[in-house]
């Protein structure tokens, strides 16, 4: 066994016996924002296979987690509670949605498709804006979580339940994106990534590639979106603002683009960070943007940082 | 008689949306850098002039002083950081300019406070005038309209007849080549990002007595300045003023009647929910049609022209041989 799988069964472990520690400590709180880092987790290592690994700039991934939500939370409200109906019901609606602007903006590159992708993205966020049937401005809220019809052997709606709930999709969701990036597929991802015009010219259908990454990464994303309602029991339009995807974005750097463990890390990090800083401060956002602003520089003047793949970084 | 109020009302928001994106365009297309922290600028500007205004209690010493700030903060921040980014790939870039947006979103906050500023319309102009017959239109909103357009005009004919203009416009189609020719290109840098921080600082000050000075004013119209951007062509000014037009007015128009006309066909409960939506998709919508026939966007440099042969002043360029024009 090489000490990187050592390294996951430990954290593996750590996590599980976690929860029943700190709620014999009391410390229920640390249980919501350990729920909360793990969902992000899972937002960021979707965004992080086509950035990281597909080289596509999207700058509107918080759309997916506010659709797979609004999806959820919209079902709620017109009294579907079992999840074996709302979830599907939301992932496919942010296939399709996935769909729709993946081929309209994967038909542009660069900058064009970074700033296309911003715009749609704040399409949705108006959208939703808008919708006084459901909240608008004020967001939604669920009465209670979605129901699995296993709650007699696990308690999903309750919080520890929950935790263990967001901790096996997390995990699984991990092992897809790692299956995906090896096989045939995630190697076609990267040499498109590397070099566009090669692969297209070799004879692989780089569009349709690209737009099925597209479509996989904001399926994975709008579960995180679903997760996240149900944690909170409440969606707001402010989840998909445009700071959001950004935030996404730089998680998924912070972890180390096109790493497999950079959402998990990443979300960890900045999360943490957030957490930390806003104890001290109102203000937190200062020290945040002047950590990422020296971090950043630090790359420019080309220091090496411990997480970092500056190699592949040029080609994105 | 409504509609031609909300012409009006259209007019003046896409000339303020052009002034925006210009500074936009030209530093994305000449400097080939994605500046997120353009809508910070706008907010800049507001909110200098509306400090200014309060010291001095002039509004035109207040403009004139924010938009003097504009420019020497415009050119500080290029010289001590944007300058740095421009080799960088974009994802640096937006990086870092989001990092800046952070920066500069709580330093407001820390310095303004929390509250959103008071600056109100300037008394000489604080009253309406008559247009057409019995129609009344706000003076202030007449004036930006006029300055949008002097200020327009004066970039389109800097642009197009003078030096600078001349090597604007060549950095937007061939970066490298301009700097083979011995142009400064990091002075013409400094100069560029300066102006557009002043535009977009004119912008924010012009609008802001309309709206409220607060934290974030600039990122609502961020993003309808990319649509701005991308619909009308990386680094072309002439697109970033037709596109401005049609986002502007799209907008405004289909806020003003897109409710009221769903509710002549849908029942009232549908058409008060779906109209607001619909009114603010429909700017987006306009960019995906714009791409789906031209995915470069309207007046890209370098790109076959739109117009037909016989109006062309110049031979096109093959789009193509443009290879100072990094993609990612």
């Amino acid at each position: 066994m090489n000490r990187g799988l050592i390294a996951v069964i430990v954290a593996g472990l750590g996590l599980l016996v976690l929860p029943m520690v700190l709620v014999s400590m009391g410390q229920g709180f640390y249980l919501g924002l350990l729920t909360r880092i793990m969902i992000y987790a899972l937002a960021a290592t979707s965004l992080n296979l086509i950035l990281g690994y597909g080289g596509m700039v999207s700058f509107g991934h918080a759309a997916f987690l506010g659709i797979g939500g609004y999806a959820v939370a919209i079902a709620a409200q017109h009294g579907i509670g079992t999840a074996w109906v709302a979830w599907p019901m939301a992932l496919g609606a942010v296939a399709l949605f996935a769909t729709v602007i993946g081929a309209i903006s994967l038909r542009t590159q660069g900058v064009h498709f970074l700033m296309i992708t911003l715009a749609l993205a704040q399409m949705v966020y108006y959208v939703f804006v808008s919708l006084r049937g459901y909240g608008g401005d004020d967001g939604l809220s669920m009465s209670r979580r979605s129901s699995f019809g296993w709650e007699a052997w696990w308690p999903t709606r309750g919080d520890t339940g929950f935790y263990y709930l967001v901790l096996a999709l997390l995990a699984l969701a991990l092992l897809c994106a790692h299956r995906l990036v090896r096989s045939h597929f995630g190697r076609v991802l990267i040499g498109v990534r590397e070099n566009e015009a090669r692969m297209s010219t070799i004879g692989y259908p780089v569009y349709r590639y690209k737009l099925a990454a597209f479509v996989i990464a904001a399926v994975l994303c709008g579960l995180a979106g679903v997760l996240n309602v149900e944690l909170n029991r409440f969606i707001s339009p402010s989840v998909m603002h445009w700071s959001q995807s950004g935030m996404l974005m730089v998680i998924v750097i912070v972890g180390g683009l096109g790493r497999p463990w950079a959402g998990v890390v990443g979300a960890t990090v900045f999360l943490g960070l957030e957490e930390v800083l806003s104890h001290y401060t109102e203000r937190w956002q200062l020290p945040l943007g002047l950590l990422l602003l020296a971090l950043v520089l630090a790359r420019v003047a080309g220091w090496r940082l411990p997480r970092d793949t500056g190699k592949s970084l040029q080609h994105v | 008689m409504l509609w031609i109020e909300q012409l009006l009302n259209g007019l003046q928001y896409s000339l303020m949306l052009f002034l925006f994106a210009a500074g936009l365009t030209l530093v994305f297309g000449i400097m080939n850098l994605v500046n997120l922290a353009h809508g910070s600028l706008y907010m800049l500007g507001a909110y200098s002039a509306a400090t200014v205004t309060a010291l001095s209690g002039s509004y035109a010493i207040g403009l004139l002083g924010a938009l003097v700030f504009m420019g020497l903060f415009g050119a500080l921040l290029e010289i001590v950081l944007i300058r740095r980014l421009y080799r960088q790939d974009h994802l640096t870039q937006v990086l870092a300019t989001f990092a800046l947006i952070l920066i500069f979103n709580e330093s407001v906050r820390i310095v303004w406070g929390v509250q959103p500023l008071r600056y109100d319309i300037p008394a000489a102009l604080s009253g309406s005038v008559s247009i057409v017959g019995d129609l009344r239109y706000s003076a202030y909103r007449l004036a930006t309209i006029a300055a949008g357009v002097v200020v327009a005009l004066l970039l389109y004919w800097m642009v197009s007849r003078t030096r600078v203009g001349m090597w604007v416009r060549a950095g937007a189609s061939n970066r490298e080549m301009v700097q083979m020719m011995g142009v400064n290109v990091r002075r013409l840098f400094t100069a560029i990002f300066s102006l557009g921080a002043v535009l977009s600082g004119l912008a924010g000050a012009a609008l802001a007595p309309l709206m409220s000075v607060q934290v974030g004013m600039g990122e609502e119209v961020l993003i309808l300045a990319f649509v701005v951007v991308v619909v009308g062509g990386v680094g072309s000014i002439r697109g970033a003023f037709i596109a401005a037009l049609l986002v502007g007015m799209v907008d405004s128009m289909g806020r003003a009647w897109l409710p009221g006309l769903l509710g002549a066909v849908l029942p009232a409960h549908i058409a008060s929910d779906l109209g607001p939506a619909l009114a603010s998709m429909s700017v987006y919508l306009l960019m995906a049609v714009v791409l789906m026939v031209r995915p470069m966007g309207l007046f890209f440099p370098g790109a076959p022209s739109l117009l037909p042969k016989w109006l062309r002043r110049h031979p096109p360029m093959a789009a193509n041989a443009a290879p100072g024009r990094a993609s990612a």
